[in-house]
């Protein structure tokens, strides 16, 4: 039996709108205008223990109402969620004591409270035994770099440190379980970096399942196995990432910087050309047509060359493609 | 295993949520001041005022049913007991709210509607009580040694009376919880609590009687005055401390404090429940 089970959810939201401007208020007063946005139009996927998954879309695509369901925090308006085998809305209170979340955009600890204050709090709130939990506070402080901060308030903290105490503070009950909604947010590099190999970590020696979503492709790349892209409320794929970044783009680019007095070729024969600047042309092609030792050859029998990089498609590139190819890029 | 700490371990989130949340709230000295001052000043108008009263003959069938000392501590208490009267929510579940927060309570194993009862109700505690002390210091201490005894802040009727009006004044504090967490509510529907206080508060501070004893209102209305909810902020506990209910009569009041307690948290748990249901939680 899979750990996670969606089967076909819907979500739709009630948003009321009004014109613009004085006129628009004063009508408005009058008559709310409501407009439904179909947020979830029947997603569906299953995930087995320990298993890390990658959920990415554009903004607006239904990535945080899924998590929220998946929550318990949300209750579809049709379809079935399944975790552990319980409904996590119905069956709220024993489903929440086994999974841990951290929305990026949010903080989940006391605003004006010690960062171990809070810490405590959810120690009693989480009824977690005293022993066990000092343990598994002290491990995720030493794992997270928590030392400093634990007596600050994490109103004084700075965004990598707090996303830090976050993680710490969903891990405390020590769930099975890990979402983890964009946070990687607003990090910078050596945060990042610290909080994918704590992921990382979680899930391979705890063997918690992990869902996360993110609009940084890094942390794909760096973390998960496989990738659901969701777009319109809809699943638009589901696959491991090598699978993703092959299917959807075979491309490949040269980049060539000529020798100073060179003349640049108005076209190379296999290859589209990107762009052209000074003395650097950017090339693209597809490997199944031409290939990339081939194209080399050619360009350097022809022309003074002085350096030639060969890049893949950045997977950013790759997944901007995606969703225009889905129209699936916000509106 | 024994019953004792299974009945503390189903208790302990609650119990730490109150604890938490009553530290927190007694960090803030200076607002705890500001508010004393405040209540020194209106209270001393108010006790010249009814000194006034009770000094004309216009009124005097007013003081068969509470004498002028009894209606100077009625003031005290009444002042130190302000921040008791539920017209504001916890500003920390409307933050909560318009934060996004809110999701976060969601996710606790624990029952949602306890577990903002625990913290709203630390929310109170923590400033009534520093409040009282203060009051009390100032109205039953410092008064008298200033020579002003006739203003005083007089004891409880007896001991069994002092015993009642503490009882009564914790029921006071679940009452106004009570009363708070549907305010609570109220804000996580509507997203907005200014409108609901400013027609809460002259409502409440009316009929609780911490404006004036609701036995100085007319007579024909005294069995439902009695009755309402709000009686049981301020209204009751003061009757036990004077002694006026005695025997069943004091039972009987705080029985109507224990309805309304019971009555409000059904109603707040079938609010809460229903909001929850179509809780939307958007963006991020």
């Amino acid at each position: 039996m899979p750990h996670i089970l969606v089967d076909h959810i819907l979500k739709t939201y009630r948003i009321s709108e009004r014109d613009p401007g004085v006129m628009g208020a004063l009508r408005g007063l009058l008559h709310r205008r409501y407009r439904t946005v179909e947020a979830l139009s029947g997603v569906s996927f299953a995930l087995q223990r320990g298993e890390l998954l990658g959920f990415i879309g554009p903004n607006g695509a239904g990535k945080s109402t899924t998590i929220k369901i998946l929550a318990g925090i949300l209750r579809p308006d049709g379809g079935r969620v399944e975790i552990d085998g319980r409904d996590p809305f119905a069956d709220r209170e024993r489903h929440v004591a086994r999974i841990g979340v951290v929305f990026g955009q949010r903080t989940q600890l006391w605003w004006d409270l010690p960062v171990g204050d809070g810490f405590d709090l959810l120690r009693d709130i989480y009824r977690v035994d005293p022993v066990r939990y000092r343990r598994t506070r002290d491990e995720l402080v030493a794992l997270l770099h928590l030392e400093r901060v634990l007596g600050q308030p994490v109103r004084q903290l700075s965004l990598g440190q707090r996303m830090r105490a976050e993680i710490a503070a969903a891990l405390l009950h020590e769930p099975d379980i890990l979402f983890l909604d964009e946070p990687t947010i607003g990090l910078d590099a050596p945060s990042k970096l610290a909080v994918r190999d704590f992921v990382r970590r979680a899930n391979r020696e705890r063997g918690t399942t992990v869902l996360l979503t993110t609009h940084d492709m890094h942390d794909i790349e760096a973390l998960a196995q496989r990738v659901i892209v969701i777009g319109h409320g809809r699943v638009l794929a589901d696959s491991p990432v090598e699978a993703l970044r092959a299917q959807v783009m075979a491309e490949r680019r040269l980049v060539v910087d000529f020798a100073q007095d060179a003349v640049l070729p108005a076209q190379v024969h296999g290859a589209t050309v990107q762009s052209r600047d000074g003395q650097t042309l950017v090339l693209d092609f597809d490997p199944a047509v031409t290939t990339a030792p081939s194209l080399i050859a050619r360009i350097a029998a022809e022309h003074p060359v002085e350096d030639i990089r060969l890049e893949g498609m950045a997977i950013e590139a790759v997944i901007a493609r995606f969703y225009a190819m889905h129209g699936a890029s916000e509106a | 295993m024994s019953t004792a700490p299974v009945w503390r371990d189903v208790a302990r989130p609650y119990i730490a949520a109150f604890a938490s949340r009553f530290l927190q709230m007694l960090q803030y000295r200076t607002a705890a001041l500001a508010g004393f001052a405040t209540q020194c000043w209106w209270g001393g108008i108010k006790v010249m005022v009814f000194a006034a009263f009770y000094g004309g003959t216009a009124i005097a069938g007013a003081a068969t049913s509470m004498s002028l000392a009894q209606a100077i501590t009625y003031t005290w208490l009444a002042q130190g007991l302000l921040v008791l009267m539920p017209w504001l929510g916890d500003p920390e579940v409307a933050q909560a709210v318009r934060t996004g927060a809110v999701a976060y309570d969601r996710l606790r194993p624990v029952d949602a509607y306890a577990l903002w009862f625990a913290r709203s109700a630390g929310w109170i505690a923590a400033r009534v009580l520093p409040r009282v002390a203060l009051m009390a210091a100032f109205a039953a201490v410092a008064l008298p040694l200033a020579g002003l005894n006739d203003w005083a802040w007089q004891l409880p009727a007896d001991v069994v009376a002092g015993l009642a009006f503490l009882l009564s004044a914790v029921l006071a504090l679940l009452l106004s919880t009570a009363m708070v967490m549907l305010l609570n509510v109220a804000i996580t529907a509507a997203l907005n609590e200014r409108g609901i206080s400013a027609v809460a508060t002259p409502v409440v501070i009316v009929l609780s009687g911490n404006l004036l004893p609701l036995a100085l209102l007319p007579d024909a209305w005294q069995t439902a005055l009695l009755l309402q909810p709000l009686a049981g902020l301020m209204d009751i506990p003061a009757r036990l401390y004077f002694g006026q209910l005695v025997g069943w009569q004091a039972l009987g009041a705080l029985g109507i404090q224990v309805f309304w307690i019971a009555a409000l948290v059904t109603l707040g748990r079938a609010a809460m429940g229903r909001t929850m249901r179509s809780l939307q939680v958007q963006g991020g």
